[in-house]
């Protein structure tokens, strides 16, 4: 599972940063992506809701930030 | 005109290298206040079947105090009030616990799984969060955390780079977050594995019967630390797409074992001939990967998120969330939430110990650790209002399916439910100025 793992992450790693140099796009073209809903947290103060009660209830927290600290809950 | 989609872009880009670092941008963008602050505020209810009740509330700050120099606040209120499984297993005759301060008793009716229902608890959390450009295209960000329950504090710092690349197309960053957290619960944390004291009459007084609950006890409080790493790449892909991918590493050393949690000795009929407190290892680590991806489509916006997590206590999980906003007009719109989750059990995880097999070094019964499905459904609506302010309401369904990770039932336990489902309802209502 380990080796799987970091396998994983090494492929993961390398097909986005190779594919780094011809992608993006242009100052100008950012019109859809400036909106509000397109940030990557647009629902943020739902997201920290969320991650409190999946923290409580679920033995894996994280990902998307820290998971560290928090509550006695778990 | 330009300036405003320059400021857009600067602050959806911000908001995007926030996220990557584990911060939490309280929202930059719409709906400003005149002096420069963004309030974001929700009150939540939570309330599962026959369990825990959760009100929590939060009230989020964040300003531009002028270029990128950002601070983000946020306070959290919330109260728990219920019953939680005390990992102890159903019977068929009823069952009767000491409370985990000590002080009385509680009984659980014959064919009923046990909850302790003592929970009740109100916390407090306060984040402070400081952004700001350090270089061209390079930003830091640091923080601190606090969190107070009655019988548990938090506290911790965490500080992050992110580096622009290609045009700002592309953003690495790397973090950390160390945490610090005292637990001190009423009644004292129990001897990993001591046998729970119950009163029914074999002593000879109150104080012979604290005396032995003593037994059972460890003086004072203690420490749990746990150090986050996070690495992220944020890359745009075109006009429409963006995708974000982290790396995490966490290392969790101290008291890890649930105070309140027990498990149920049985013998080969599957009766119940004691109950011991939990044990859990005292050290744990982690791995995460969480891959993002965002669409924007002429009238909406697609939201996909997987995590895969393995640690060190053989816990595996998968996490597929994914939400589609749909745009009903220029000022609402309806965003539907789908969320599946599965993880395998921990090695020490089983629902209950054996009579007839010596007692394992660590050993847990709290479902949350064993093996599970869970599942949400949740449906958003949001509008914005004619002074500029939006106001949402949510509403989610959560379903926890634990399963038997392979346990064979002894006797009276084939009759019995040990791995119920949990059901919750969420509601909340957000309003931003």
């Amino acid at each position: 599972m380990k080796k799987r793992f970091g396998l994983a992450i090494i492929v993961g790693i390398v097909a986005t940063t190779s594919g780094c140099a011809s992608l993006g796009v242009q100052p100008w073209e950012r019109d859809l992506l400036a909106k509000d809903e397109m940030a990557l947290d647009a629902d943020s103060v739902d997201s920290g809701l969320d991650d409190h009660i999946y923290f409580s209830k679920e033995a894996t927290s994280g990902g998307k930030a820290f998971s560290g600290g928090g509550c006695g809950c778990n | 005109m330009q300036l405003t989609q320059n400021k857009n872009i600067s602050h959806a880009l911000l908001a995007a290298s926030c996220t990557l670092l584990g911060v939490t941008p309280v929202a930059q963008a719409a709906g400003n206040s005149e002096d420069g602050w963004k309030i974001d505020t929700a009150l939540l209810l939570y309330s599962e079947q026959d369990r825990v009740s959760a009100v929590e509330s939060v009230i989020a700050a964040s300003k531009d105090f002028g270029d990128q120099h950002i601070f983000s606040g946020k306070l959290v209120i919330d109260t728990l009030t219920g019953s939680s499984a005390s990992g102890a297993v159903p019977q068929d005759k009823v069952q009767t616990f000491t409370r985990p301060s000590g002080n009385g008793q509680y009984q659980i009716e014959a064919n009923t799984l046990p909850l302790d229902d003592t929970f009740h608890d109100t916390r407090v959390q306060l984040n402070a969060q400081w952004t700001q450009p350090v270089m061209e295209n390079t930003r830091v960000s640091s923080g601190v955390h606090f969190s107070k329950e009655y019988d548990y504090l938090s506290l911790a710092v965490n500080a992050s780079l992110a580096r622009d690349f290609n045009n700002k197309n592309t953003t690495v960053s790397a973090g950390f977050s160390y945490a610090n957290d005292t637990i001190d619960p009423e009644g004292g944390r129990p001897v990993g594995f001591s046998g729970m004291v119950i009163n029914q009459g074999q002593f000879s007084s109150e104080d012979a019967y604290k005396n032995a609950f003593d037994l059972t006890r460890q003086d004072g409080s203690d420490t749990k630390s746990t150090l986050d790493l996070m690495f992220g790449l944020t890359q745009t892909i075109n006009r429409r797409m963006i995708m974000q991918l982290n790396y995490g590493f966490s290392k969790v050393d101290g008291y890890l074992t649930d105070p309140f949690k027990v498990l149920s000795v049985v013998d080969q009929s599957g009766t119940s001939v004691n109950t011991l407190y939990e044990n859990r290892p005292d050290n744990r680590t982690k791995h995460n990967i969480f891959v993002q991806g965002k669409y924007a489509f002429d009238s909406g916006v697609a939201d996909v998120s997987y995590r895969f997590a393995t640690d060190d206590w053989d816990i595996d999980s998968h996490t597929v969330d994914s939400k589609f906003r749909f745009n009903l007009s220029d000022n609402s719109y309806l965003q539907p939430h789908v969320r599946f989750y599965q993880q395998s059990a921990a090695n020490f995880y089983q629902p209950f110990l054996t009579q007839a097999d010596p007692l394992p070094a660590f050993a847990t019964a709290d479902y949350r650790l064993g093996e599970m499905t869970a599942f949400t459904l949740g449906l958003k609506y949001g509008m914005t209002l004619e002074s500029g302010n939006e106001l949402a309401f949510r509403v989610e369904y959560y379903q926890q399916n634990p399963k038997n990770n392979g346990t064979p039932l002894p006797g009276q336990l084939q009759q019995q439910d040990l791995f119920p489902s949990v059901k919750a309802l969420m509601a909340q209502v957000s309003y931003s100025f």
